[in-house]
């Protein structure tokens, strides 16, 4: 019986050259504040430069929200230089009319409206989407993750119950637990969460980043150095307290 | 005029990453504006044998990858003026350099630099090719053992077919030896091969002669080039060779048996 199912699956499937499947994964939005910064470019490039591998060929919806009463720029070339960086560019949300004339020319998708409507006035060129935490299951490591690999929990948190290497990456979207020596980089908040925190068991990381604040090892206390410390983000700097 | 001089051997182990950095050291202390450049993307260890490896932040693959700044990467060497590092990324592969890419990265530190060294990954493929695609000048760093001396051999070929200068017709890659981890007395027993073992078969100028020397490894365990430390003998010969790199006639040392005491030419005397 099993075996029939599965055949005429099989006969379906190889009569059509495709197969229509509902699912969608989440999509990176990118919300444009002022495109037309000079600067806007390089201030996006520098972002995500914290966690690259994480956005490398990522698919991106541009949210229009904040923008959608201005004059439209030129989406083809905006979505062409996006490439370059080796960001995708899939389509628009929150379009006025004459944005979605200009997604149109620009092949660019029409996604429904999402996020935070009101345009929040922010003063970076790029803010990213700051997800309202959702309950999310933690993505749990119980392997040592050695120099060279990389853990990226691109929803919710990332728990580590062995040690993380130098040379090894290791970023999630929400908070970071390492329960063993932290030696490599680690990024929280890689979506722009501030709140995110880095909790580590005994900190030697080569950096820790929180939402694109960053230090480097050797701006460490070396008071720290080997200890459980917790890590948090107050505005552009981090703050690094030992834990009990 | 800047000079793109990569250091390289094909076989892995030798002391390229010493090497480069040493030169790179001593250059600097010369007075001359010079950066190093680890190619060796996935296996870096440039900015550890620098003392820097705390201060990453960016690297080489950002810079070619994704946008980011040339000057946001480069770290200044805290001891020697002009001395800059440009380390590179841990966990990407070696398909993260692409042609263009390192073009881009070499035309816009030649604007800036006298020296541009590039630390070569082992090999003879992809990586090893494209950090001597855009050399002027090579040191091949070959120690003083038939494997080593064959897959120099074969790098020198690849010096002469594969580089830019080659292809594009250009005067080929000048080509110098290093031989490192030169063991007299193993040298004298017959268990490594002479310089002029090495020599009859690569047949290139020699830049140097680079004694076995433990305090190498002491060096590079608290991240300091070998040239730095004034009573390693190896630093010795680094600094001899820096003159030479920069056109100064310095004799070869630490390739011929020391002078033994009075006893010992008596002995040889009469025998
Ligand atoms: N002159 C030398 N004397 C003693 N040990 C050396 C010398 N040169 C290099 N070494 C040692 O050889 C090993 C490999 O050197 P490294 O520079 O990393 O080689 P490569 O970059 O060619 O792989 C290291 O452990 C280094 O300390
Ligand atoms: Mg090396």
């Amino acid at each position: 019986m099993q075996r029939e199912v599965a055949s005429t699956t099989d006969q379906t499937s190889r009569s059509l050259p495709f197969q229509v499947r509902g699912s969608l994964q989440a999509v990176l939005a990118l919300r444009l504040l002022d495109p037309e910064d000079p600067e806007f470019l390089a201030k996006l490039v520098e972002k995500i430069a914290y966690a690259p591998d994480f956005y490398r060929d990522a698919p991106i919806v541009l949210d229009l929200a904040a923008v959608t009463d201005r004059e439209p720029i030129d989406l083809l070339q905006f979505a062409e230089e996006l490439r370059r960086h080796r960001l995708v560019p899939v389509g628009v949300q929150n379009a006025g009319a004459a944005w979605l004339a200009e997604a149109e020319r620009a092949g660019l998708a029409v996604f429904a409206a999402g996020g935070r409507g009101d345009a929040a006035a922010g003063t970076r060129a790029v803010q990213p989407p700051r997800a309202s935490r959702r309950p999310t299951a933690a993505t749990v490591v119980r392997e040592p993750v050695r120099g060279g690999q990389q853990v990226v929990a691109g929803e919710g948190d990332l728990v580590v119950l062995a040690p993380v290497g130098h040379g090894a990456e290791i970023a999630a979207a929400g908070h970071i637990h390492v329960y063993a020596p932290l030696r490599g980089r680690a990024y929280a908040g890689i979506e722009g969460d501030e709140s995110a925190m880095i909790f580590c068991d005994q900190l030697d990381a080569e950096l820790v980043s929180i939402a694109g604040v960053y230090v480097v090892n050797e701006e460490i206390d070396t008071a720290l150095l080997g200890r459980r410390v917790r890590i948090s983000c107050m505005g552009d700097r981090l703050h690094l307290a030992p834990l009990p | 005029m800047s000079k793109v001089i990569v250091v390289t051997s094909g076989k892995g182990g030798v002391g390229k990453t010493t090497s480069a950095a040493a030169l790179a050291t001593g250059l600097a202390q010369r007075g001359h504006r010079t950066v190093v450049i680890d190619f060796d993307v996935g296996l870096r260890n440039l900015d550890l044998i620098m003392g820097c490896e705390r201060r990453v932040v960016f690297d080489f693959v950002n810079v070619i990858n994704d946008g980011i700044r040339l000057h946001q990467a480069l770290i200044k060497d805290k001891r020697v003026e002009n001395l800059f590092i440009l380390p590179t990324s841990q966990t990407r592969d070696k398909e993260a350099l692409t042609r263009e890419g390192v073009e881009k990265v070499i035309a816009e530190l030649r604007k800036e630099f006298a020296y541009i060294i590039c630390d070569s990954p082992a090999g003879i493929e992809r990586g090893a090719q494209m950090a001597l695609y855009y050399a002027d000048e090579a040191v091949v760093v070959t120690n003083p053992e038939v494997s080593s001396v064959r897959d120099s051999d074969r790098i020198l070929g690849i010096l002469n077919s594969k580089s830019r200068r080659a292809e594009i017709g250009e005067e080929p890659i000048k080509q110098h030896l290093l031989l490192t981890r030169y063991d007299l007395d193993r040298v004298q027993r017959g268990d490594m091969l002479k310089l002029d073992d090495v020599l009859e078969i690569l047949a290139i100028p020699v830049l140097g002669v680079i004694p076995n020397d433990p305090l190498v490894l002491q060096c590079s365990n608290v991240g300091m080039p070998v040239i730095l430390e004034p009573k390693s003998k190896a630093g010795q010969a680094y600094r001899d060779a820096v003159a030479r790199m920069l056109g100064e006639q310095v004799e070869l040392r630490f390739t011929q048996p020391q002078k033994r005491g009075l006893v010992d030419w008596l002995l040889r005397r009469s025998a």
